[in-house]
């Protein structure tokens, strides 16, 4: 028990962003309306850290400011005419309803909710029984996997041409400096007919997201899309390969696995070529399939083993590398690295004679550090200056 | 079926004249603006000097404040403990709480003279033993003072809010000490007063020691405030706090509101006057100089709109009286209720400018903001960042939570802020995004 609890503390590290978040920034874009069902305060910390298109994009993400006395005598009557009454004036898309601690532990059915409001309003609505207490992927996995479930069509004809979804994409892994851009880029420069991108940017319509049953193949840049990936796969027999098009060596890697997952009708999860770092290695700390990807062009490109350790699930990782979450576990795992790849964050943890390389990540740092992430894909100008 | 509107919902606006007190608009589904400048409870427990904040809480909960500190430079005085959904099934609560805090104690490179530990919503509602665990820790680490803190927001609706708890326990580490009776403290505040204003000039004309939690060096210091006579609070939320502290520690307390009326600054001068046993000095000058100043502004501002809002001053209402009354031509005063001390001022401008329009910063109407239209009308100046976000001017005062204003030393130092407003573009975007407006920010 004592071992447990201590993993759950942290001295002096940030925190990753929350399901529930996750859940907003996913579904960001589409013409919804978000419903955080909580207290207050989660609006605030969403808006202000996680959601770099606050500002500029309008999005409907509201809180359903829940009081004491409604989480002790129940007022779900409450909320969904609330809800109603929104959806009423602002007509969205879809209405999603999203858990927090409390109505967790009160055992609130926000599916249930959900159905109500879905009866009432004929809009499409869902709930999602994110908790606070798990990670962005997790909320953001829940909504992507809910958008294949609900939206794309069953019957849905194949496209000629070698057509590609991306799945993952949220500002809290690729920021708002360009990445997603750059990967659309490289895809269509690759050759492919870009069907729905899961959902940030160009090709993240609601109807181009309906439209994802008729594409060849699955991009999967991050753990969060891994399941409506499969979801795809399940439902239109559409590979998948997970992978970020980061450098020029790993992105030719990525775009050959793209086309033979395509032309073979079947997903390629062995694209990685075995690392065999040893203790004094490189360390990337971040997002599974982003670091893993990292670490496979530091391989390919410079022969430059490295270990990767997740705190955000194990899709992509190899026996070398670890899923850890304590920072106590990540503190020791990192103690006689030679460097290490990470979140300005995580700094203050990383031994002083190891050489720290910066990378933040949104979903770690939040806005802190936005203006100096690097837009690594299919190019090699960060590592080029930070591995001399 | 919902019917097509086809139409973006307008902001629920409402003319004085039909709003009702002190709750103008219906609640529901809340918004979030982008304006950031007020403080939040990790930013006031920064305040003590030296000591340590511990949050108890789920990722969703900390991930706002754990960021709070990073943005502010103040990581290492701030640790979390995560709450997981085992931790609620199980019963391992209270043993999560002092085995955290423990490690965390173990691994900080100094231990520092007090902890701040912040529990959450859930743990009230799981019934966890605060009281036991506070107990434990105390036997625990005894050179160490901790004390309990709330972020429970589903609390905010009853009994003190979570707002009124942190700035009670911001002063719950101090204990009776000999009292001198030639020393005033202030109460609650999250910026410090400011030295122009009657209050401070005041107590130590009158030769007394004037003490602010923001001016202590170090935690001897800020326990020194517990020496003085007289606590002073002049926000309404730092009431519950002096009033306990008075009651635990002793010395006298009395509240000043942060009014913009000059009958009510007077009698407010005249209470601390009284108070401090001194005369009540001639205030003519400092009236005109006021008036003076005001005028200068209104020649400057002339008949552009003028928007307030409730970040940028506690008595939003009485600065639009004021504004009103001295020939500024504000449109709308923002805010989605008001403190019972507006009372009076409500009824005068619902008599004496009816149209005055009230809105709200938080109904989700609000999220809807037709920037375009907004950006090509005229120029508006805004008090406050919500006002200046919701108009989209650049011209704004930048000020929350009363800047440390009061009385007629701060209508001057407004009416000047107001003035250079009006005449210098800000970057509006940028700087209503930076929280906690005074605090240290690495943005």
């Amino acid at each position: 028990m004592i071992s447990n609890n201590i993993k759950n503390a942290s001295r002096i590290i940030s925190t990753y962003s929350a399901d529930v978040f996750g859940v907003c920034s996913a579904l960001y874009e589409l013409g919804g309306m978000v419903i955080m069902h909580d207290a207050s305060g989660c609006n605030s910390t969403y808006t202000t850290h996680d959601e770099p298109r606050w500002y500029d994009i309008e999005s409907n993400i509201f809180i359903s400011a829940l009081t004491e006395a409604e989480a002790i005598f129940g007022d779900d009557d409450k909320l969904i005419n609330e809800i109603c009454d929104a959806a009423e004036d602002l007509e969205p898309k879809f209405i999603a309803i999203a858990g927090t601690p409390v109505p967790t532990m009160i055992g609130t059915d926000l599916k249930a909710i959900a159905s109500v409001i879905e009866q009432r309003t004929g809009i499409p609505s869902f709930g999602f029984h994110t908790t606070g207490m798990n990670s962005y992927i997790h909320g953001a996995s829940l909504a992507f996997e809910t958008l294949v479930s609900r939206f794309c069509g069953a019957g849905t004809k194949k496209q000629p041409e070698l057509s590609v979804n991306i799945i993952g994409a949220t500002p809290l892994d690729f920021s708002v400096n360009g990445s997603m851009q750059s990967i659309k880029k490289w895809l269509s420069y690759e050759g492919f007919k870009i069907t729905s991108c899961f959902s940030m940017g160009d090709y993240s319509s609601l109807e181009n997201i309906s439209n994802s049953g008729s594409a060849n193949v699955s991009l999967v840049i991050s753990e969060s899309g891994l399941a409506a990936a499969q979801r795809l796969e399940s439902m239109f027999g559409i590979p998948y390969v997970a992978g970020v098009p980061i450098g020029k060596a790993f992105s030719e890697v990525l775009s050959k696995a793209l086309k033979s997952a395509a032309c073979r009708n079947t997903s390629d999860t062995e694209i990685f070529a075995d690392r065999n770092p040893d203790e004094n290695s490189r360390v990337i700390i971040g997002e599974s399939v982003f670091s893993a990807s990292l670490a496979q062009e530091m391989l390919i490109e410079y022969g430059i083993n490295s270990r990767v350790i997740s705190p955000l699930g194990n899709c992509c990782l190899q026996k070398c590398d670890a899923e850890l979450l304590g920072e106590s576990d990540i503190e020791n795992a990192v103690k006689n690295a030679s460097e290490v790849i990470a979140d300005p964050l995580y700094k203050p943890i990383v031994n002083p004679s190891s050489k720290f390389t910066a990378l933040p990540h949104e979903g770690f740092s939040g806005r802190i550090y936005r203006k100096d992430i690097p837009d690594m894909i299919n190019n090699n100008l960060f590592l080029e200056r930070k591995l001399k | 079926m919902l019917t097509k509107l086809n139409h973006t919902p307008s902001i629920p606006k409402v003319k004085i004249s039909c709003a009702q007190f002190p709750a103008p608009f219906a609640q529901g589904l809340e918004y979030c603006s982008p304006a950031r400048g007020t403080w939040n409870i990790a930013h006031t427990g920064m305040l003590i000097p030296e000591a340590h904040e511990i949050f108890v809480c789920a990722a969703g909960c900390l991930r706002g404040v754990v960021l709070t500190a990073a943005e502010m430079g103040a990581a290492d005085r701030f640790s979390t403990i995560e709450i997981k959904e085992d931790n609620l099934l199980d019963g391992s609560m209270e043993s999560l709480i002092i085995d955290g805090v423990s490690d965390i104690l173990a691994r900080l490179p100094k231990t520092p003279p007090a902890i701040l530990l912040y529990t959450s919503c859930v743990h009230h509602f799981i019934g966890c033993d605060l009281d036991s665990v506070y107990r434990t820790l105390s036997e625990k680490f005894p050179n160490v003072r901790f004390t309990d803190c709330y972020m429970n927001p589903i609390m905010r609706k009853s009994g003190l809010t979570p707002d009124q708890l942190m700035r009670r326990q911001l002063y719950s580490f101090l204990v009776p000490r000999e009292k001198d009776c030639k020393s005033v403290a202030i109460i609650g505040n999250d910026l410090p007063i400011d030295r122009s204003s009657e209050l401070y000039n005041l107590i130590s004309d009158s030769g007394f020691k004037f003490n602010e939690i923001h001016s202590c060096k170090d935690f001897d210091e800020y326990l020194n405030m517990a020496s003085a006579s007289l606590f002073i609070t002049n926000i309404p939320s730092a009431i519950p706090a002096a009033e306990e502290l008075t009651k635990r520690i002793g010395g006298k307390h009395i509240y000043l509101s942060q009014s913009f009326s000059y009958d009510e600054i007077i009698s407010e001068l005249s209470v601390l006057a009284k108070t401090l046993n001194v005369s009540l000095p001639d205030y003519t000058d400092e009236i005109k100089n006021a008036d003076l100043a005001l005028s200068d502004a209104e020649k400057v501002i002339g008949s552009a709109h003028v928007v307030i809002d409730y970040t940028a001053v506690y008595r939003p209402l009485s600065l639009a009286r004021l504004l009103l009354s001295h020939g500024f031509n504000v449109q709308t005063v923002y805010a989605d209720s008001f403190s019972g001390e507006e009372k009076s001022d409500f009824e005068w401008l619902k008599a004496n400018f009816p149209d005055l329009i009230l809105s709200p910063t938080v109904n989700y109407k609000c999220r809807k903001l037709d920037r375009q239209n907004i950006q090509s009308s005229e120029k508006t100046l805004a008090i406050g960042q919500k006002a200046a976000y919701f108009n989209q001017t650049n011209y704004f005062v930048n000020m929350v939570e009363g800047g440390g204003l009061f009385g007629f030393g701060g209508i001057k130092r407004l009416a000047n802020l107001m003035k250079e407003a009006f005449l210098s573009e800000k970057n509006m975007p940028e700087l209503i995004q930076i929280k906690g407006m005074g605090c240290e920010c690495c943005l």
